[in-house]
C-alpha cells in the first residue's frame, strides 16, 4: 500500500518536471499544444499529490504502524481528528502537506486563467512547476513520509516490520486548534507562491500593461487572509495550551510566520501607488519576491534546527536544500529584475510630504523596518556566531522595544493615510478631516490618565485608537449620509450600499478597524498581573477583583492520558461566579506531561489559571493565576480583519454608477475628505484602473 | 526607497523628497537606538560548559545560556532552591535554580537541560530559567526495529520552567 503513495509522489514529480520543461519549450517555440500540455501536467500534479496525501491519511486512520511516520506521530487511542492532524505534525507529513496545498493553489491558478493572459500564463506555469519540483524532490528523496520500518534478521537482512503501538502525537498538538491552525498557516505560506509567480512571469515576459499587478494583488490578499488567520490561531493556541499566560513570545517560528505577513501587508498598500500613480514599480516587484523568499525562509527555520524554538522540528540536514533553493530564487529574481529594469520605470514622483503617496511611503518604510528588526533578531544567534564566534540571542525586550513604537506609528498612519489626498493635501482639508477625531482622542487619553492609567505606550495607543476609529466611522457616516439623502433610505442601508459600491475601499476600512481592535487587545498586556502560590485545599488566592478558593485536588484517567486536576471556585465581591478546572495531563503513549489551562474569558479581562504542579520542597500543589486584560479583543479583531478582507475581495456593485454616472461623479461621497484630486471613487475603479 | 525615479522634477517635488528622506532618517535612527537598548537588555550568550569554566572578569556579568545533560543523582532540594550538575563531554557545571516556578516534569536524571542565568563568583551557575527535554521521549521503537530510513523526530517539546515573554 505504501508503494501506492510513494509512486503517486514520484509521478507528481515527473509531471512537474514535464510541466517545467514543456512550458519552457512552449514559450520558445510558441506551440499552443505544448503550452496546453504543460498546463495540464501542472494541474495533474495536484491530483497525484492528493492521492499521496489520501494514502498517508488512510494509514494514519487505520493505525498502520509499519510506516515510520505513522508509528512516530500517532497511536491507537488517539481520536480520529487528531489522527487526521497527525498528517502535518511531523517533518515529512507537513512537507507533504505543504506540497499538497501548493498544488491546490497551482491547480486553481492554472485552471481559472486557462483562457486568459495567453502571453503571461506559460511563464507562470513554468515558475510554479519550478517551485513544485523543489518540494516534490524533498518529498520523494529527502523526507519521504512513506518510509517503512525495517528490522534486521539474524543474517543481517532487512525485513519489513510492524510495531504494535505508535509513540503518539505530541500532546501539545492535541488541541482542537491544531487541527485547523497548520492548514491555515500553510495556506498562507504556500499561497504567496502564486503572486510571486505572476510578478516574476510579468517581469520575465515583459507583460504589457498593469494587468498583472491586479492579479498579483488579488492572490496576495487570499494568501494574506490565510496567513492572518493562521498567525492568530497560532497565538491563540500558544495562549490556551502552553500555559505561560501569553500568546506571543517572539519565538523564531512565530517570527517566521510574521515576516511574510509584514511584507505582504506592505505590498497590499504600496500596490495602490502603482495602480493609481504608476510609482514604486521596482519596489512592488521586490516586495512580492521578498515575501515569497521569507515564506521559504520561514519553512526552513521551522525545519532545519538553525534556531532553537518550541516549534522547531529536530535538527536535520534539510536546511541545506532550502538554502540552495533560496539562493536559486534570489539569483533568478536578481537576473530577471536587472535585465528588465527599464520595464519598471516610474511614471510619477512624490509631489508633497502631506499626501497619500507619502503616507504609503512611510507605511512601507515602517513595515519594512519592522520586518528587518524581526528578521535580524530571529537570526541574530546565527549572525553573531558567524561574525564574532560567540552565539548571542536576543529576547522579547529587543522585539518589543522596536516593534511597539512601529505599531503605534502604523496605527497613526491607518487613521491619517486613507484620508489624505493623492499628490497634495491642503491644510484646510487636514483640519476638516482630523480636527475633531484628534480632539476626542486626546480627551479620552486625558480622561484615562486622570483615572489612573499611567503606562505611556498604552495611553498613546488609546489616543490613536480612538482617533482612528472616529476617522473610519466618520468616513462611513459621510458617505452613507450622501447616499441616504439621495436614495431616501436609512443610514444603515446606505452604509451597506456605500460599502458594496466600493468594496475595496470600505473593506479596507473594516480591516483597519479590526487591526485597531487587535492593537487595543495587545495594549491590554501592559496591565497583566499574575500571582503564583502553593495552595492547600481551602486556601484562597486573591487576584484583581477575583478570589480563588481551592475546593479539591483529584486525579482522573482515560485511555489517552492521566490527569491531576484542581477544582477552584471563583468568587467576586463575595459571590460565587464559576468553577475552574486546571489540569496537568500525562499522556500514556509518549509519557509527556502537559498543562491544561482553565480560562474564564470576558471582553474586559481573562482569568487564566494554571496548575503548575507539585512543589518538590513541600509536596504542595502550586497554582499560577494570571489576570490578562482585553485579550479577547485580539481574537475578535482578527474576525473583523478577516471579514473585512473578504469584503474587499468582492467585486463592486456597479448598477448605480452605470445609471447615473454624472450625478455620482459630482456627489460622489467616496472622494470626500478634502481631496484635491478625485481619487478612488467607484468610477475610477470601474472605468479605468490607472489615471 | 525607490518609487520616484527619473522624470520631471518640480521644485516642490525635490523639496518633498528631501523632507521624506529627513523624516525617514529620523524614524530609522530612533528605531536603531531602541533596538540597541533592547539588545543590551536581553542579549544572552550561548556557551558550552568548557567555555564557562574558563570565563572570568567582565564576562561574568553576561546573561548566558548553557546546555547539557543532568548528571544522574545530582538533583538535590536545598532550602527553597534546587541544586544539580550539568554534564557535557566530560565537563561538569554545578547549577542552582532559584526561580519560583516548579521545574518541568521532564527535568530528571539524564534529561537534556537548558539553563539561563548568570555565573556567580563561586563558580556556581545561578539559573533563573530551566528548560528540559526528556532524552528518551521518542525512543519508543522496540529494540531490533529500526526505521529503514532514519526519520527525524517529531516536534521538539521543551517544557519550560519559567514562562518567557512579557
Amino acid at each position: 500500500m505504501d508503494i501506492f503513495g510513494s509512486f503517486a509522489l514520484l509521478l507528481a514529480l515527473v509531471a512537474a518536471v514535464y510541466a517545467f520543461v514543456a512550458g519552457i519549450a512552449g514559450i520558445i517555440t510558441h506551440r499552443a499544444l505544448l503550452i496546453k500540455s504543460a498546463r495540464n501536467a501542472g494541474m495533474a500534479v495536484c491530483v497525484l499529490v492528493a492521492v499521496a496525501v489520501a494514502t498517508l491519511e488512510f494509514f494514519l486512520q487505520t493505525d498502520n504502524f509499519s510506516l515510520a511516520y505513522v508509528a512516530e506521530h500517532s497511536n491507537t487511542a488517539l481520536p480520529w481528528y487528531y489522527k487526521f492532524a497527525a498528517l502535518w505534525s511531523g517533518q515529512e507529513g507537513s512537507l507533504l502537506w505543504w506540497t499538497f496545498l501548493l498544488s491546490i493553489y497551482v491547480f486553481f491558478a492554472l485552471f481559472l486563467n486557462r483562457k486568459r493572459h495567453p502571453e503571461l500564463m506559460p511563464y507562470v506555469g513554468v515558475i510554479l512547476s519550478g517551485v513544485q519540483i523543489f518540494f516534490l524532490t524533498l518529498n520523494n528523496f529527502v523526507a519521504s513520509p512513506f518510509s517503512v520500518l525495517g528490522a534486521a534478521d539474524g543474517s543481517g537482512v532487512m525485513h519489513l516490520a510492524r510495531i504494535a503501538e505508535g509513540s503518539g502525537l505530541n500532546p501539545l498538538l492535541q488541541y482542537p486548534e491544531m487541527v485547523i491552525h497548520p492548514p491555515m498557516l500553510y495556506s498562507g505560506y504556500t499561497g504567496f507562491t502564486i503572486p510571486f509567480a505572476f510578478a516574476l512571469a510579468a517581469l520575465l515576459g515583459r507583460y504589457p500593461g498593469e494587468k498583472w499587478i491586479h492579479i498579483t494583488r488579488r492572490w496576495t490578499m487570499v494568501a494574506w487572509t490565510f496567513q492572518t488567520i493562521g498567525i492568530l490561531l497560532g497565538a491563540h493556541w500558544a495562549y490556551a495550551v502552553l500555559g505561560w499566560g501569553g500568546y506571543w513570545s517572539w519565538d523564531p517560528v512565530e517570527n517566521a510566520s510574521l515576516l511574510p505577513w509584514i511584507t505582504a501587508t506592505a505590498f497590499l498598500h504600496s500596490v495602490m501607488m502603482q495602480e493609481k500613480r504608476g510609482m514604486m514599480k521596482i519596489w512592488n516587484v521586490w516586495l512580492v519576491f521578498v515575501t515569497f523568499m521569507l515564506c521559504i525562509l520561514g519553512t526552513m527555520l521551522t525545519r532545519s534546527g538553525v534556531v532553537s524554538s518550541v516549534h522547531a522540528f529536530a535538527e536535520s540536514s534539510i536546511g541545506g536544500w532550502f538554502v540552495g533553493f533560496l539562493a536559486i530564487i534570489l539569483a533568478v529574481c536578481l537576473v530577471a529584475w536587472y535585465r528588465n529594469r527599464d520595464y519598471l520605470r516610474s511614471d510619477n514622483q512624490l509631489d508633497s510630504l502631506v499626501s497619500r503617496e507619502s503616507s504609503f511611503l512611510f507605511n512601507n518604510l515602517i513595515l519594512l523596518a519592522a520586518c528587518f528588526a524581526v528578521l535580524w533578531g530571529t537570526l541574530f544567534p546565527v549572525f553573531s556566531e558567524w561574525f564574532t564566534g560567540s552565539k548571542i540571542s536576543v529576547g522579547p525586550p529587543f522585539f518589543n522595544k522596536v516593534n511597539v513604537p512601529i505599531a503605534l506609528f502604523l496605527i497613526f498612519l491607518t487613521g491619517v493615510g486613507p484620508l489624505l489626498a493623492w499628490r497634495k493635501t491642503s491644510l484646510d482639508g487636514l483640519r476638516r478631516n482630523f480636527a475633531w477625531p484628534l480632539a476626542v482622542g486626546v480627551a479620552s487619553g486625558i480622561a484615562a490618565y486622570i483615572f489612573g492609567f499611567r503606562n505611556f505606550y498604552a495611553l498613546i495607543c488609546l489616543i490613536l485608537s480612538v482617533f482612528v476609529t472616529l476617522t473610519i466611522f466618520s468616513e462611513f457616516y459621510r458617505g452613507a449620509r450622501v447616499i441616504a439623502a439621495r436614495d431616501h433610505t436609512d443610514l444603515f442601508t446606505a452604509a451597506r450600499e456605500l460599502t458594496m459600491r466600493n468594496t475595496r475601499r470600505y473593506g479596507g476600512y473594516i480591516v483597519h478597524f479590526g487591526m485597531i481592535v487587535i492593537f487595543i487587545g495587545i495594549a491590554g498586556s501592559a496591565f497583566n498581573k499574575d500571582v503564583e502560590r502553593q495552595m492547600h485545599v481551602g486556601d484562597t488566592l486573591q487576584i484583581g477583583p477575583y478570589s480563588l478558593l481551592v475546593q479539591n485536588f483529584d486525579e482522573t484517567t482515560n485511555a489517552n492520558y492521566d490527569a491531576q486536576r484542581a477544582t477552584i471556585e471563583v468568587f467576586r465581591d463575595g459571590k460565587s461566579q464559576m468553577m475552574l478546572f486546571p489540569e496537568r495531563r500525562t499522556y500514556s503513549a509518549s509519557g509527556v506531561t502537559e498543562t491544561i489551562v482553565a480560562v474564564e474569558s470576558s471582553p474586559l479581562r481573562d482569568l487564566y489559571v494554571v496548575y503548575s504542579g507539585i512543589s518538590p520542597d513541600t509536596n504542595q500543589p502550586v497554582l499560577h493565576a494570571y489576570l490578562n486584560p482585553l485579550v479577547k479583543w485580539i481574537w475578535f479583531g482578527g474576525v473583523i480583519v478577516v471579514l473585512g478582507t473578504g469584503l474587499a475581495m468582492l467585486p463592486n456593485r456597479r448598477n448605480a454608477i452605470v445609471l447615473r454616472p454624472v450625478e455620482s461623479r459630482i456627489s460622489d461621497p467616496l472622494t470626500g475628505g478634502g481631496t484635491v484630486v478625485p481619487a478612488v471613487g467607484p468610477i475610477s475603479r470601474s472605468t479605468s484602473t490607472h489615471e | 526607497m525607490p518609487g520616484y525615479a527619473e522624470g520631471r522634477r518640480s521644485g516642490e517635488g525635490v523639496n518633498a523628497r528631501k523632507k521624506f528622506v529627513i523624516g525617514s532618517f529620523v524614524i530609522i535612527a530612533t528605531l536603531v537606538v531602541l533596538a540597541y537598548v533592547g539588545y543590551t537588555q536581553s542579549k544572552t550568550y550561548y556557551h558550552t560548559i568548557s567555555e564557562v569554566e574558563t570565563m572570568h572578569g567582565s564576562i561574568l556579568q553576561q546573561r548566558i545560556r548553557v546546555s547539557g545533560n543532568v548528571e544522574p543523582g545530582s538533583i538535590q532540594h536545598v532550602d527553597g532552591h534546587i541544586n544539580f550538575v550539568l554534564e557535557e563531554e566530560g565537563k561538569t557545571l554545578p547549577v542552582s535554580y532559584t526561580g519560583t516556578d516548579p521545574l518541568p516534569d521532564t527535568f530528571k536524571d539524564n534529561a537534556q537541560a537548558l539553563v539561563e542565568g548568570h555565573l556567580a563568583s563561586n563558580g556556581r551557575f545561578q539559573a533563573e530559567e530551566v528548560q528540559a527535554k526528556c532524552a528518551s521521549k521518542y525512543q519508543a521503537t522496540p529494540p531490533g526495529v529500526t526505521p529503514s530510513q532514519s526519520p527525524s523526530q517529531t516536534m521538539a517539546n521543551p517544557a519550560s520552567a519559567s514562562g518567557s515573554g512579557s
